[in-house]
């Protein structure tokens, strides 16, 4: 059985389909066999940060039509052994998620695979409670910033209400994951510190993503940031799926990096 | 998920209402509903219309049919009957018509000058008391957090062992209990009981309510802001005080 896992957020450009491509290759990096599906039919992009835009031929609509098999629409991830993508349609909307279909194609995808990551398209509406009825785990991606903190206690309340584990009267395991954090702007006030956030959403810290540049180089080279081991964000996803697989690490990247002496000479950034 | 095809939901609709005091003929009855229905046609037009019987003197036994008839001529549409005394209600139900009880909490103006007790009314008064006594509503206790966009309401007191986030509601026929940051709305008393009162762990709420009469977090700031407090009716205005 395979763990089917949500990528959530509530509100759009918060990270969700970045950590959706980080998280599953780095849960394939470890070796477990894992499918990332794209439920934002009609917006697809995970296949862009996928960087396997070329190679989709059928998609996640089609296989709920039964139009395809799984085999057909399951992409392979060139880089990493273990993944697979199953892309969104873009020339479809929400309305062509049907539950049953859902439920059949992550029942069929339960027996081969060890998880399932599923990411949300934003807002509340169909797309994003398809994409978490089935989850048996949340990751709550949420920016330092009031709005996107306000949406994700959104998500919360209709993981907590409208998902399957809750119909059975079971909790969903939700998990924070805190993407875009700028440690200099958040010892300037600007920013929402993590234990605001944590205080605010009152659910356990997954990971702490900083800001980096690298992310939005990764995404345009369709690599996912987890594969940049160089890059602060690579790294603090890497540590996110370590804590995801039950290891227990410190978080970093939570301080501003101090400034050198001729930097502070030099007044430069 | 299921998309169900509708939602129960309680409402209150407002009717004429039709009390009846006497009823000696069909012919009387038709009478004077035609002189008022003449006054003000308008306003009778297929108006729906609840049949009052909790004034209507005792021993009278009308004829609910012919009266539901003439009604009906006059272009009204009965849809209720009230307050059918015991004996009566076997000949109510033919009519067909929903019957509904009394209007214990009746709003209206009661003009007439309060009669003198009497021993009988006092022993009415004292079962009541007793009975409303009776019927308690059992606490409900929530045990997560009470997240944005959800509602919890409860008759009677409410207990949240955790927070209540900004742009959620709870609501309680009597008090609510939060032990955990309240940061979105909290109404007590919520049917009407001034007596009720909130406490909470750390009050960050953006409206606090007792029996309909509210303040937000503007007012609230002045005082206790984020810190254990609770907060009850005194006259017309609500206070916040600091928990001991």
């Amino acid at each position: 059985m395979a763990k089917i896992i949500v990528v959530t957020s509530g509100k759009g450009g918060v990270g969700k389909t970045t950590s959706s491509a980080a998280i599953s290759t780095g849960l394939a990096l470890n070796g477990f066999k894992t499918v990332v599906i794209d439920f934002d039919v009609g917006l697809r992009n995970l296949d862009l940060i996928m960087g396997c835009e070329r190679r989709v031929v059928y998609d996640f609509v089609n296989v709920i039509k039964q139009e395809a098999t799984l085999n057909q629409a399951l992409i392979k991830d060139k880089r990493t052994d273990n993944l697979y993508v199953l892309p969104a349609s873009q020339t479809r909307d929400k309305d062509a998620l049907t539950q049953e279909g859902v439920e059949a194609v992550l029942n069929e995808l339960s027996e081969s695979f060890d998880y399932i990551i599923c990411d949300s398209p934003a807002g509340i509406e169909k797309g994003a409670q398809m994409a978490l009825y089935f989850a048996d785990m949340a990751i709550v991606t949420t920016n330092p910033e009031v709005s996107s903190v306000r949406d994700s206690d959104r998500i919360l309340g209709i993981l907590q209400s409208k998902s399957r584990r809750a119909e059975r009267g079971e909790a969903v395991d939700e998990f924070l994951l805190l993407t875009r954090y700028n440690p200099s702007r958040v010892e300037a006030g600007e920013m929402l510190s993590v234990s605001d956030v944590e205080e605010i959403l009152a659910i356990p810290l997954l990971g702490v993503i900083p800001e980096s540049e690298a992310v939005l180089k990764a995404s345009n080279a369709g690599v996912p940031v987890i594969l940049d081991s160089d890059a602060d964000a690579g790294q603090a996803y890497d540590d996110a799926v370590q804590r995801l697989l039950g290891k227990e690490l410190e978080h970093r990247f939570l301080q501003a990096p101090k400034k050198g002496f001729f930097q502070r000479i030099l007044g430069g950034r | 998920m299921n998309d169900a095809c509708f939602q129960l939901k309680g409402s209150a609709v407002s009717t004429v209402v039709l009390e009846l005091y006497h009823y000696d003929s069909a012919a009387d009855f038709a009478d004077l509903l035609g002189d008022k229905v003449r006054q003000a046609p308008q306003f009778f037009q297929q108006s729906p219309v609840v049949i009052s019987l909790e004034k209507l003197a005792e021993d009278q036994t009308p004829d609910f049919g012919a009266i539901v008839d003439i009604c009906r001529e006059f272009h009204l549409q009965p849809m209720a009957l009230r307050g059918v005394p015991e004996p009566l209600i076997p000949a109510a139900r033919e009519t067909g018509l929903a019957l509904v009880p009394s209007n214990t909490r009746n709003t209206e103006l009661d003009m007439s000058p309060p009669a003198e007790p009497t021993d009988a009314q006092a022993a009415v008064v004292v079962k009541k008391v007793v009975e409303e006594r009776l019927v308690s509503h059992p606490t409900k206790i929530i045990t997560r957090p009470v997240r944005s966009g959800q509602q919890v309401y409860s008759e009677g007191d409410l207990v949240v062992l955790s927070q209540v986030s900004a742009g959620a509601e709870v609501l309680a026929g009597g008090d609510i209990h939060i032990y955990g940051a309240l940061r979105g709305r909290a109404l007590a008393g919520v049917n009407g009981d001034t007596g009720a009162k909130i406490f909470c762990q750390n009050l960050s709420a953006e409206l606090v309510a007792i029996a309909g009469n509210f303040i937000l977090s503007d007012s609230l700031q002045k005082k206790c802001w984020q810190e254990s407090a609770y907060v009850c009716l005194e006259g017309e205005n609500l206070q916040v005080h600091k928990l001991p």
